[in-house]
């Protein structure tokens, strides 16, 4: 980073960070024929502007929930979450969100190109306007040159980097993941946290981000949110202090080890409740 | 050493000619008592056999290894079958071939088989010459049949009542081309490619319909359901008697065969996008139309075009049949009814072939037009790279 762009986002950055996601004693229950399913029970969680937030929990705690929830894929069944000040619906009628799954989700019969500005299509930009932007995308995701390929015709690493430059096209103000490396390899894995992590620098981007990893979660966040299940509650939230342009070293640091420590013994704690 | 292997198609087809220049060609004439033709009156077909005898020989000791070594058995094939049929019309052996005629067909089989499972094992990187070889195996395939039609049904002399020579048909077929195309423009054109059109058409309009409408699930699906099992032929003459004798009663017969296979895969295919892929749209705030045109109809159209490709063929058999039950004085299915009565057997054959022809050329069209429509697909996506 140059010594510009650095006195250019501390310019940027307000006195007061603003809240994106405010959640207050949010529960989700689901009704089933096996009785009522408790989703999410009283979750109290704020989300501030250039956020990295991390939701780690084994499976079953909510966490995925939580974040359809808030991309107004899930309704809540009680308490209140609103986005940038106003309700999920309405967030979401207003392109809030960019949303990337586990599976890339592209569609087969576009290309990578056509897959990126399909969002870009929908809010109806001008067709030179949504080349470019697809252009700028999949720079930042360094697949540039791949624009005509076909889905399936890129590793799955690569697609899933393709769908990261479809949620960040048409700069939503939150980026959701679910786990989206979950199904990539070690080596892959890290590398795509690195160039996340660089995007988020750069583009100074609000991030939920699901993750089953706790390294992965330490590494990338800027607040860890622990949950765990039956109800699926919120047990701990932790703050790192990393720089914003840390690296993959910094997992050797006594700090980093301390942090997914704290983030282990709180995963731990809540196994411990229904056993 | 190596042991070597004998080419045993070809070993009969040299074995077989042999035994054709020594065993008689044609039968005895009841009238006369002499028998009809001799293979010795008959050069060309001496110089076959004994070309058969010489590559039959070879090849057993070399084997067919190279496509060239293919082109030579089908060139042999070719002057060989050239002969046969000219000794059966030229030299009077139609209808009285004998053993040593019929032992010649055999090397003849023996040797396209043989030239035909090489060509079929061919494999080139070079997409033409791929291309052109996958052709060439059911071309040949096909004017092999004919001419084993041609030559057992002359050969044995079989009455053309039962079945004519594939010669007599085309001879009809290309001699009644005035009538062929207004039957074909009335029975296909007209009939056939509207009722397609038409049934298909409003079966894909109502299954989007039926999709937007639960109710209309619950309740239309069910009855399409009744509708297609109706038979053809008790629901053709109620056609006839709605909307008259010409193409408009068969239209609609068609479009009751065609439109439930239509509406029930455009219904499947339109829940073919995954969950995933809808959750996405809804994170855009697409509204239906756009996840209808964006995500749902391109998912359904590997499904749509199975019911293309299956209508165009009902579609064809749907205006046939239809014609039994009144028609102007033209039409296919017509044609073949009068005929028949008429013992124009040959007639009805070329009306067959027609259709054949017409039924293969339209599924034909379709799947094309699927392939290019659809190629990112799993199913085609292969043969891209």
């Amino acid at each position: 980073m140059t010594l510009k762009q650095v006195v250019d986002n501390v310019a940027e950055m307000p006195a007061s960070k603003k809240a994106v996601v405010d959640v207050k004693d949010l529960s989700l229950t689901f009704q089933t024929t096996d009785g009522p399913v408790y989703a999410l029970s009283e979750v109290n969680l704020t989300i501030e502007e250039g956020d990295f937030v991390s939701f780690i929990g084994p499976s079953g705690c909510g966490k995925t929930t939580l974040l359809r929830v808030i991309a107004d894929l899930e309704k809540a069944t009680g308490g209140e979450i609103s986005i940038n000040g106003v309700s999920p619906e309405d967030a979401r009628q207003a392109r809030a969100y960019g949303y990337v799954f586990q599976a890339p989700a592209l569609l087969p019969w576009r290309s990578i190109e056509s897959n990126v500005t399909l969002p870009l299509e929908i809010m109806d930009l001008s067709k030179e306007e949504r080349i470019k932007r697809a252009h700028d995308a999949l720079k930042l995701v360094e697949l540039n040159g791949f624009e005509k390929k076909f889905p399936w015709q890129l590793s799955g690493g690569m697609q899933q980097r393709a769908s990261i430059a479809r949620a960040l096209s048409f700069d939503a103000d939150l980026l959701l993941m679910d786990e989206p490396f979950g199904a990539l390899d070690e080596i892959v894995r890290d590398h795509l946290n690195e160039q996340l992590l660089k995007l988020w620098a750069r583009t100074n981007k609000t991030v939920a981000f699901v993750t089953h990893s706790i390294p992965e979660a330490v590494y990338l966040s800027s607040k860890i949110v622990v949950m765990s299940p039956r109800p699926g509650r919120i047990i701990d939230v932790i703050e790192t202090k990393f720089p914003k342009d840390r690296t993959l070293d910094i997992r050797e640091t006594p700090e980093f080890l301390e942090i997914a420590h704290r983030v282990r013994e709180g995963l731990r704690a809540g196994h411990s409740n229904d056993e | 050493m190596t042991q070597v292997k004998l080419d045993k198609f070809c070993l009969v087809a040299a074995v077989a000619a042999l035994l054709a220049l020594i065993f008689p060609l044609a039968g005895v004439d009841g009238d006369t008592g002499k028998q009809v033709a001799f293979v010795g009156d008959i050069p060309g077909l001496a110089i076959a056999m004994a070309l058969c005898v010489i590559a039959g020989a070879a090849f057993t000791w070399i084997g067919v290894r190279t496509i060239f070594h293919a082109g030579i058995l089908l060139a042999v094939v070719i002057f060989g079958g050239w002969q046969a049929v000219d000794a059966l019309y030229e030299y009077g052996v139609a209808g009285y071939a004998g053993l040593g005629f019929w032992l010649f067909i055999i090397s003849l089989w023996a040797f396209v088989w043989r030239a035909i499972d090489v060509i079929a094992n061919y494999h080139s990187l070079e997409t033409v010459k791929q291309q052109s070889a996958n052709i060439l195996v059911p071309v040949a395939f096909g004017v092999w049949l004919l001419f084993v039609w041609e030559v057992v049904v002359s050969g044995f002399g079989v009455p053309q009542v039962l079945l004519p020579p594939p010669s007599m048909i085309g001879e009809r077929f290309v001699s009644s081309m005035d009538t062929m195309a207004a039957d074909f423009y009335q029975t296909f054109v007209k009939a056939a490619l509207s009722g397609y059109v038409m049934g298909c058409g409003s079966a894909f309009l109502v299954a989007i319909a039926v999709d937007r409408v639960p109710f209309l699930k619950r309740g239309l699906l069910p009855l399409g359901n009744m509708v297609s099992a109706l038979p053809i032929i008790g629901v053709a003459p109620i056609m006839v008697m709605w909307f008259g004798f010409d193409w408009q009663s068969k239209a609609a017969v068609i479009v009751i065969m065609t439109f439930f296979p239509m509406l029930v895969n455009t219904v499947t295919g339109l829940n073919a996008a995954g969950k995933l892929e809808k959750d996405l749209m809804a994170t855009y705030a697409s509204g239906y139309w756009s996840t209808l045109f964006r995500l749902r109809l391109p998912a359904a159209m590997p499904f749509v075009f199975n019911a293309l490709k299956i209508n165009s063929t009902l579609a064809l058999i749907g205006a046939i049949v239809a014609e039994f039950f009144g028609t102007p004085i033209v039409g296919m299915g017509f044609r073949i009814s009068t005929e028949v009565g008429r013992m124009n057997i040959d007639m009805v054959w070329a009306e067959i072939a027609l259709a054949a022809l017409a039924g293969t050329a339209f599924y034909g069209a379709v799947a094309y037009v699927e392939r290019k429509a659809t190629s990112w697909h799993p199913s085609f996506r292969v043969r891209r790279h």
